[in-house]
């Protein structure tokens, strides 16, 4: 009952683990990759608005200071000038007066105060520098300043080379104008802008309409690369916050905030690398990573002991099913076997019978007192003739018996049908003799050997010719068994004159266990064997039948054993 | 009481023969047939008195054993049949004593068993004939008016 060694393995080949290792876990990691990324892009969208809104925010904030600080330092200028009669303006002590109040309520933003005139000379002033008389005539600022009330200058380095700009504010005293200026000092101004940095890499700036700094940045920043030429040239809105992506001087991912100052004229700029400004983001990101890596291992494990045990039962159930098939072959052959003990149980009863008649016979002999006698002599001789032909006829019958009752062999080996059905109808001999039916042979005598197991061939065609015998009814009738050739197989045909199978049986006639026979009689296993048997031998097996003229039932063989048994043949057989 | 007179029907020649020869050794009259059909034919050629017992084998060629003794019964009712049988024919042997046969043996068998049997079953057919006999000697009497 062990099947052979191709059978264990072959499941396994169909199903390899590594292969369904890997479909299991890219069932488990293939959704997962794609739920991450969607998640993760939504994440990142959501936390770039999040961070870019920040940014406006804070940078909103700052304009708003930078601008407060600009407009505070105005308001001071304006108060100065317009509180004070211009007599005392024009005094250098009260200017120096006010300038150190100022300076003490400011932390020093005022680096200086002055009265300039129309025509541009510093009537009066206080300050560090030597400044009195100063001609300012041609200065940008002071032009600019006599044409508006107010006016904040750019930040330049002016007569006293070091950078700082000027508040002025316009006096009138009858026909005459004077500006009222003050110089903030540029450390005061810059450390508004230079303190605000996030990160590591962000830091601020403020630049004019023209590209100049107006504070100085704590990095190099390109003035000529985007998005600062886009800004310079009119290409970013000036009147709203902007927040751009680019990239800084050394090709880095940046994100670019600009808030516009002093009514447009100036910008507050802020830069940050963008891996600086979304470090949350990345810190996600390698967390989501990790989470997958580790996710897609525990799946390819799962997936691998999931496969491996699936493989393990697969080849159980593969094993059991063939140790099933074979025990049904077995009780199949067991069955025709028993449907035959009663013809063989008669067939071995005669000669015994003969064999005790004889012995009596001779025993009657002896005792009629002379066996010796010429007569007696000769009879008892005669008796012990009969009674070894007779013991020969039985060891005959158990010989041909006990091949066919051997176990079932699976064991494929060059087979010449002709002398399988040679023995199968010597072993039925009995039962024809006593159906009256008489079995003829049509044998193609030039029939190549084929490769099969004789002792399966055995059981189909004894099947055949048993089914053949018991469809025949009184008078009786022929049984035919013939084998040719026809293209590349070998043709085994069992006719016979009987009464033929209904239209309707003949669906179910290779289903297990169906049966038209009395109850007890028939098993219902004898042809869906040799159906199984068949398959698993690369062949099938058909049948024609026509009510009350007979059936022919024809098994085609492939002169080759098949390869491997295919898989409907499995199934087909199972059902044996 | 007259030794009984037996018909043999086997296809088994060898142990027809045999047989024939033991029960004639213990004085039986032995007749053989080798089938249904021969046994038939000496039956009908002998008229319905020869024979008192026929020994019929169930599991013949051509006409078995149980046809045989239907027609045997029917021609011959007053004989008696004594089925011979294998073992995985004892049912048939059973339908047959149902049909009307008086006995049976299973192969191989006794002599003395067979011999038995035979006696027995000739005697039940003498008395058959005997009650007969006097039916028809009280209905002749009757018709007299003794």
């Amino acid at each position: 009952m062990t099947p052979t060694d191709g059978a264990e393995t072959r499941p396994a080949r169909r199903f390899r683990v590594p292969t369904a290792t890997a479909m299991l876990a890219l069932f488990i990691i293939a959704p997962l990759v794609i739920t991450g990324a969607v998640n993760l892009h939504q994440f990142r969208n959501a936390y770039r608005t999040k961070v870019s809104n920040e940014l406006s925010v804070m940078i909103e904030r700052h304009s708003l200071t930078v601008d407060a600080f600009i407009n505070d330092r105005l308001s001071d200028i304006r108060v100065i000038a317009r509180e004070h009669p211009l007599e005392r303006l024009r005094q250098p002590e009260f200017l120096r007066l006010v300038l150190n109040l100022m300076r003490e309520e400011y932390h020093g933003a005022f680096v200086d105060l002055g009265l300039v005139s129309s025509d541009g000379i510093q009537v009066a002033y206080a300050g560090p520098f030597n400044l009195h008389m100063a001609e300012y005539s041609a200065a940008p600022w002071f032009q600019e300043a006599m044409a508006s009330e107010n006016f904040v200058s750019d930040v330049f380095a002016g007569l006293r080379g070091s950078p700082h700009f000027i508040v002025a504010t316009q006096r009138k005293v009858g026909d005459e104008l004077y500006v009222v200026k003050a110089t903030i000092d540029f450390e005061a101004f810059n450390a508004l802008v230079e303190n605000l940095r996030i990160g590591s890499t962000g830091f601020a700036f403020i630049i004019n309409r023209e590209g100049e700094f107006q504070t100085n940045p704590r990095f190099v920043v390109a003035l000529n690369r985007p998005p600062w030429i886009d800004l310079l040239e009119g290409r970013v809105r000036s009147d709203r916050i902007s927040v751009l992506d680019g990239e800084d001087v050394l090709g880095r991912k940046a994100i670019f905030t600009i808030a516009p100052l002093k009514q447009g004229q100036w910008f507050l700029c802020y830069q940050q690398e963008t891996s600086d400004a979304f470090t949350e983001l990345r810190r996600v990101q390698e967390f989501a990573a990790v989470v997958l890596i580790i996710v897609s291992l525990a799946a390819i494990f799962a997936g691998y002991l999931l496969s491996r045990s699936l493989a393990q039962r697969l080849a159980d159930a593969y094993r059991d099913r063939r140790v099933m098939a074979h025990q049904v072959i077995e009780t199949g052959r067991l069955a025709s076997i028993g449907e035959l003990a009663a013809g063989i149980a008669h067939e071995i009863n005669n000669p015994v019978a003969i064999m005790v008649q004889e012995a009596g016979w001779i025993d009657d002999l002896l005792g009629e007192g002379d066996p010796c006698s010429g007569e007696n002599l000769e009879e008892i001789m005669r008796a012990v003739t009969q009674i070894r032909t007779q013991g020969d006829r039985c060891k005959e019958i158990t010989y041909k018996l006990l091949s066919f009752a051997r176990k079932t062999d699976p064991t494929i080996r060059e087979v010449e049908l002709n002398d399988v059905v040679d023995e199968v109808i010597g072993l039925t001999s009995q039962k024809t003799r006593y159906a009256n039916v008489s079995i003829e042979t049509e044998l193609n005598p030039h029939l190549p050997a084929i490769h099969a197991s004789p002792s399966e061939l055995q059981q189909v065609l004894l099947n055949l010719v048993n089914n053949a015998i018991d469809a025949i009814e009184r008078p009786g009738g022929t049984v035919t068994v013939a084998t040719k050739i026809v293209g590349d197989k070998v043709v085994l045909e069992v006719r016979d004159t009987g009464k033929g199978i209904p239209e309707a049986n003949l669906g179910r006639i290779f289903d297990p266990f169906f049966t038209t026979k009395p109850v007890g009689q028939g098993t219902g296993l004898g042809l869906p064997i040799c159906y199984g048997i068949v398959e698993k031998m690369g062949g099938r097996i058909t049948v024609e039948s026509e009510i009350e003229k007979g059936t022919t039932f024809t098994v085609f063989i492939p002169r080759e054993a098949p390869e491997g048994d295919n898989v409907e043949s499995e199934t087909r057989g199972d059902r044996s | 009481m007259m030794e009984p007179s037996v018909l043999l029907v086997d296809d088994e020649v060898a142990f027809v023969e045999t047989l024939v020869k033991r029960l004639k050794k213990r004085n039986l009259r032995v007749d053989f047939a080798h089938s249904g059909q021969a046994a038939l034919d000496k039956l009908a050629a002998s008229g319905p008195t020869k024979f008192d017992v026929v020994v019929l084998d169930v599991k013949m060629p051509q006409m078995d054993g149980l046809e045989t003794l239907a027609r045997i019964k029917e021609k011959h009712p007053l004989i008696e049949v004594i089925m011979l049988t294998g073992h995985a024919t004892v049912e048939s042997a059973i339908e047959g004593m149902k049909q009307g046969a008086y006995d049976y043996l299973m192969k191989p068998c006794e002599v003395d068993v067979l011999l038995t049997k035979l006696n027995r079953a000739t005697e039940k057919k003498r008395e058959h004939e005997e009650k007969i006999l006097e039916a028809r000697a009280s209905l002749i009497s009757l018709r007299r008016g003794d």
